[in-house]
């Protein structure tokens, strides 16, 4: 299947995928007999693939985790749960169309699911602020999992924005707040959360709903303090330094699990989970179900305190020699 | 791409880009401000806001706050410190922590170095200092940034003290005040840093379960991810009058909205109008208002 876009650095695949499509066209016709040329077109796009999308910089894989046609959140939903039952409304101010979230199953189990919601085209967009919520969004989100661990569901968060929205009333309302609250209740939630950032995991927009017992990164995204535009803009005073940011960042899902501080990698469809999203689907299904599966069999004391203990790990200090 | 600020480009003293104190500093011209000796009588200093010039000593006496417009100006870890405990004594824990350099990281400087430059400027270890004393006579532990040191910036040694001064309020079931001001997360430390706050702000939901009293004070400024995790996550969020509090820097929200802010917003008075914290207090005040609140809510008997 091809995209509608496709970036620089494709080229190459992109360049196979049009000569497949028309010498399948041109099969299809009757007008020639294409086989042969079609299997050739095809084993020469795996070698492309192999040969583009093994060596990815970290501003490449920035770029796949915010491709237009990636998968989002409510694609998600609607394709690994059943049943699922939409709640609304932070019950203060206003309903945040950046989160989305409610009850549904999985295989017929319950689970609470949440996540960062992102438009598709420009109305859409409006709509949902880019995927950058605001303090009420944090706050539904908040209510959610309060309401899970009531009924004893678990939680699942699936995270991808650019981060939370900056904006007057955003500040009004307690932005910080907001995600400072989030971050000291799913610390001690007593029932399984388990968070999956789906495309970009930017900060403490991201973190606000991925305090979880285990969390995983789909492999073509990224998760750190700051974008890295916003990075190159900060320390090297340039938008320019993008690239160079996105690696000194280690943002990537391979360097953020090999630096523990995410759990695991769920592998994406060759380029990304836009070039197969059905394969996507099923390999985020079978990754929370696997993990919900092992955290339930956890008793509640157990499954915080591993919960904060992990979190309490997390950090790099060097202790004085003479352990002053 | 529109993300939380992290206050670096409000503040000229904290550019860590800014290559004129690095080589001076490199150069050791810089003298440590731990060195400073106090100012010798007949010297005078101005207010930096209403240009009213007073003796030194004076502006010592006044812990830095100025008698005729009450204009707060930044003073650091050690001086909080005296100012709070009883007779100036404390106990200081985990002052040997360094940062690592997880990542390796370099910007236009290797980030090892800026905590070299930071470290021979300032006479800290880091944006951070714990302590744990006695405030007219309850016992107290405090956790106090140091903006001096890039930008008061939250990375790992920021983090882990605070987390390991939790677990001691938690063990000796002491009151917990963090004086937080800071530009943000320390970038240099990536998402190294971001995890700080999952893991200070769970120590703290550790805090609140044992039912210890946890007041945070925000000085200016507090912004970014400090905002985001335990500044906000007081059993009493106060401030001091006129600092600087918010989730994403002005700068940021400026660009994002296309226009200038209305005055006087994310101050101290802006947040206490929008519900966000529990009083103001000078600096002046603040000893004998935190002793107060601890009489009430916190049995001396107990300990
Ligand atoms: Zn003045």
């Amino acid at each position: 299947m091809a995209n509608a876009f496709w970036f620089d650095f494709e080229k190459d695949v992109q360049d196979l995928h049009e000569q497949l499509e028309k010498a399948r066209v041109t099969h299809e016709q009757g007008k020639l007999d294409m086989s042969d040329m079609v299997q050739t077109i095809e084993s020469k796009i795996k070698e492309a693939q192999k040969s583009v999308y093994s060596h990815l910089t970290g501003w490449q894989k920035v770029q796949i985790s915010r491709h237009p046609e990636r998968p989002y959140t409510l694609d998600y939903i609607g394709h690994i749960c059943t049943d699922f039952v939409e709640l609304f409304g932070d019950r203060q101010i206003r309903d945040d169309k950046a989160i989305v979230g409610g009850f549904a199953k999985i295989d017929g189990k319950p689970v609470m699911i949440i996540g960062q919601q992102k438009g598709r085209n420009t109305k859409q967009r409006q709509l949902r602020n880019f995927g950058m919520p605001n303090p009420e969004g944090y706050r539904k989100a908040l209510r959610l999992m309060k309401l899970a661990e009531k009924f004893d569901v678990p939680v699942v968060t699936l995270i991808d924005t650019p981060g939370a929205s900056p904006g007057l009333e955003a500040e009004e309302r307690g932005q910080g707040e907001a995600i400072a609250r989030n971050l000291m209740e799913m610390a001690v939630l007593e029932v399984p959360i388990v968070c999956i950032i789906i495309g970009e995991g930017a900060s403490g927009g991201a973190l606000g709903i991925g305090v979880g017992d285990k969390v995983l990164m789909m492999e073509y995204t990224w998760y750190s303090v700051i974008s890295p535009e916003s990075c190159s803009s900060i320390l090297w005073r340039t938008w320019d330094k993008k690239e160079l940011a996105a690696d000194a960042l280690r943002l990537s899902s391979s360097d953020m699990f090999k630096n523990g501080l995410v759990d695991g990698i769920i592998k994406e469809p060759i380029g990304g989970a836009h070039h197969n999203p059905e394969e996507a689907y099923s390999a985020v299904k079978a990754a929370i179900k696997k993990e919900l599966k092992s955290l339930r069999e956890l008793d509640k004391e157990t499954l915080v305190a591993q919960r904060i203990d992990k979190f309490s790990q997390m950090g790099v200090v060097l202790e004085p020699e003479d352990g002053a | 791409m529109a993300t939380e600020d992290h206050g670096f480009d409000e503040f000229d003293d904290l550019n860590p880009s800014d290559s004129k104190w690095y080589v001076r500093t490199l150069s050791g011209i810089l003298t440590k401000t731990k060195d400073k000796k106090p100012t010798p009588d007949g010297l005078w200093e101005k207010c930096k806001r209403c240009k009213e010039v007073l003796p030194s000593k004076d502006w010592i006496d006044h812990l830095y706050v100025c008698p005729s417009c009450n204009y707060h100006d930044r003073i650091g870890s050690e001086a909080y410190f005296h100012l709070l405990f009883d007779n100036g004594k404390y106990t200081e824990i985990n002052a040997g922590l360094t940062s690592g350099d997880p990542l390796s990281f370099i910007d236009t400087a290797p980030y090892a170095d800026r905590i070299k430059v930071a470290q021979h400027k300032t006479g800290l270890t880091d944006a951070v200092r714990t302590a744990y004393g006695k405030i007219n006579g309850t016992p107290l532990g405090v956790a106090c940034m140091d903006f001096a040191f890039i930008g008061g910036s939250m990375g790992s040694v920021v983090g882990e003290k605070i987390a390991r001064m939790i677990d001691h309020c938690i063990a000796t079931q002491t009151p917990f005040l963090m004086i937080s001001k800071s530009g943000g997360a320390r970038m240099m430390e990536a998402a190294f840093s971001l995890m700080q706050m999952a893991k200070t702000s769970a120590k703290l939901a550790l805090l609140n379960k044992a039912k210890v009293p946890y007041i945070s004070l925000m000085t200016n400024p507090t912004t970014g991810g400090v905002t985001a995790s335990y500044a906000m996550l007081g059993d009493f969020n106060i401030a001091e009058p006129e600092a600087l509090i918010g989730f994403a820097g002005p700068r940021v929200i400026r660009e994002t909205i296309g226009k200038d802010l209305p005055k006087g917003f994310q101050s101290s008075e802006f947040l206490l109008d929008h519900g966000f914290l529990d009083f103001i207090v000078s600096r002046n005040d603040l000893r004998e208002k935190l002793s107060t609140l601890l009489s009430i809510i916190w049995n001396k008997k107990k300990h």
